[in-house]
């Protein structure tokens, strides 16, 4: 039986995300309840706000649960939001420690809004390593991240700073492949799994 | 690398959907917000309800306020400035608010005229009643709309009106004949392209909010069943007895809408709601929706 790949849907932009891993022939199952989690076999986390995202999943009782399954080794993609609750540690632009609520799972360390407020958000064509061509990036109050432990692998960074991550088979971008036409991103978290 | 692009600024109002943006006045509020899962705060000197009190000319927060709430906010911060006052909407830019909301809260400053907002970098939410109202202001620039409503009341019948007229156009559009299109544009003063763009897509080519009375998880709920993306919550928060409480149900809700047994839940022992005001009440000239050209 072919893989289910759940979204994230508490908020933010998971219907684009739906589009895109339906246009890549992927069974897409929205999850907005603890009930929805045990039908999945990966997950993507949308861009949205990972403040709200969190405080989301920690109300409706889905954060422990999805620890669990990243534990266990469920394949993720965390796009900017979905980056920042899949680092290990969290700070924000200035480069102080936040407490906020992450699922966690990658190794490293991210700084929130570290490009800067929205009328500093760009886009760029970004070479992105095991992807072919350059993906067209599309960086929205987005976060890179700081520091990386052992085993976590940068893909693409901007101006030295990493914007694309993978652990195993955990992968997360600071940009929004979702907002674009461009599947390679998501064709090429699906090969993970 | 390219800035203030239009997909940059309507992607912006994308990652919003499914949130809520809570009307914020202090930096302890805006925590408050933020804390109960606001995906973005609107920062004003005063709430539509104590404008709506006040009476006299509303104009665009002092800057100290707005940067106060900047400082301690991680979420986007939006600001009002008065239709067509395309000056303070440049010192909000200036400032690095994320959203400009060229609002009819406040007193209009051009009684024909809205903003040109093409050549902002930053990106601009309008209200709207109607599909011809939100079509004149996506030909100016606005990258996001929100359905009026009326603001201050605490009364969502009419954001519930402008939803289902928004809907109901739409739906009209949709289903008539090729050469009755550029008709329909002129009938509803919109110009033909985004019409046709409309047409196409079977919804507004931008994220939808619904604003202007919602005081309840019920409300917020109500609003995402007639098709909104996500809701702005003016006075029903901090006019009410428990802000952080009910934000926090208004949060569960917009997320958990189609889940009639938790609503249930999460309305229980929310404390006063704000009071609210017949819109038969209010006369014809004070009505905040029918600002705007």
């Amino acid at each position: 039986m072919a893989a289910t790949i759940g979204v994230l849907a508490v908020q933010g932009a998971f219907r684009e995300h739906c589009r895109a891993l339906s246009r890549c022939g992927a069974a897409v199952k929205e999850v907005r309840q603890c009930s929805d989690i045990a039908g999945i076999d990966a997950l993507v986390i949308p861009g949205g706000e990972s403040t709200a995202i969190a405080k989301l999943l920690i109300m409706l009782h889905m954060l422990e649960p999805l620890q669990q399954r990243i534990q266990q080794g469920m394949p993720v993609y965390g796009s900017c939001a979905g980056l920042i609750l899949l680092c290990n540690s969290i700070e924000d632009a200035e480069g102080k420690p936040l407490p906020q609520a992450r699922l966690g799972g990658i190794d490293a360390t991210v700084r929130r809004n570290a490009f800067g407020r929205q009328v500093d958000s760009f886009e760029t064509e970004l070479p992105v390593q095991g992807i072919a061509q350059p993906v067209h990036a599309v960086f929205i109050r987005a976060p890179f991240i700081v520091r990386t432990g052992t085993g976590v692998q940068v893909l693409a960074t901007v101006g030295g700073n990493a914007v694309a991550v993978q652990q195993g088979r955990l992968l997360a971008t600071s940009f929004h492949p979702e907002l674009t036409e461009d599947t390679s991103i998501h064709r090429y978290f699906l090969s993970l799994l | 690398m390219e800035h203030g692009t239009l997909l940059l600024k309507t992607g912006l109002a994308e990652m919003l959907k499914g949130g809520v943006i809570m009307d914020v006045t202090t930096p302890e509020q805006a925590q408050i917000a933020e804390e109960a899962g606001a995906c973005a705060v609107m920062a004003l000197e005063r709430v539509p309800a104590d404008i709506r009190a006040a009476g006299g000319v509303a104009r665009m927060a002092d800057p100290s306020i707005v940067e106060a709430i900047m400082k301690v906010a991680s979420i986007p911060v939006m600001a009002k400035a008065r239709i067509g006052h395309f000056v303070e909407a440049r010192i909000l830019e200036a400032m690095g608010v994320d959203y400009i909301d060229e609002s009819e809260v406040l007193s209009p400053a051009d009684e024909s005229l809205h903003i040109n907002k093409q050549p902002f970098t930053v990106p601009f939410v309008c209200g709207a009643r109607n599909l011809g109202e939100a079509c004149r202001r996506l030909a100016e620039g606005a990258a996001m709309i929100r359905t009026k409503g009326e603001p201050g009341t605490g009364n969502v019948v009419e954001a519930v009106r402008h939803m289902r007229q928004m809907n109901s156009d739409i739906r009209r559009l949709c289903s008539l004949g090729d050469e009755e299109v550029a008709n329909f544009a002129k009938e509803i003063g919109a110009p033909l392209e985004i019409v046709l763009r409309v047409r196409h897509e079977g919804r507004l080519p931008v994220v939808n909010f619904a604003a202007g009375g919602i005081a309840t998880p019920a409300d917020a709920a109500l609003m995402m069943h007639l098709g909104c993306d996500g809701v702005f919550v003016g006075s029903g928060i901090f006019k009410s007895g428990d802000p952080a409480k009910r934000a926090r149900a208004i949060v569960q809700a917009v997320t958990n809408y189609q889940d009639f047994a938790l609503l249930g839940e999460i309305s229980k022992n929310l404390g006063e709601a704000m009071v609210g005001i017949n819109i038969s009440d209010i006369p014809a000239g004070e009505r905040m929706q029918e600002r705007g050209w």
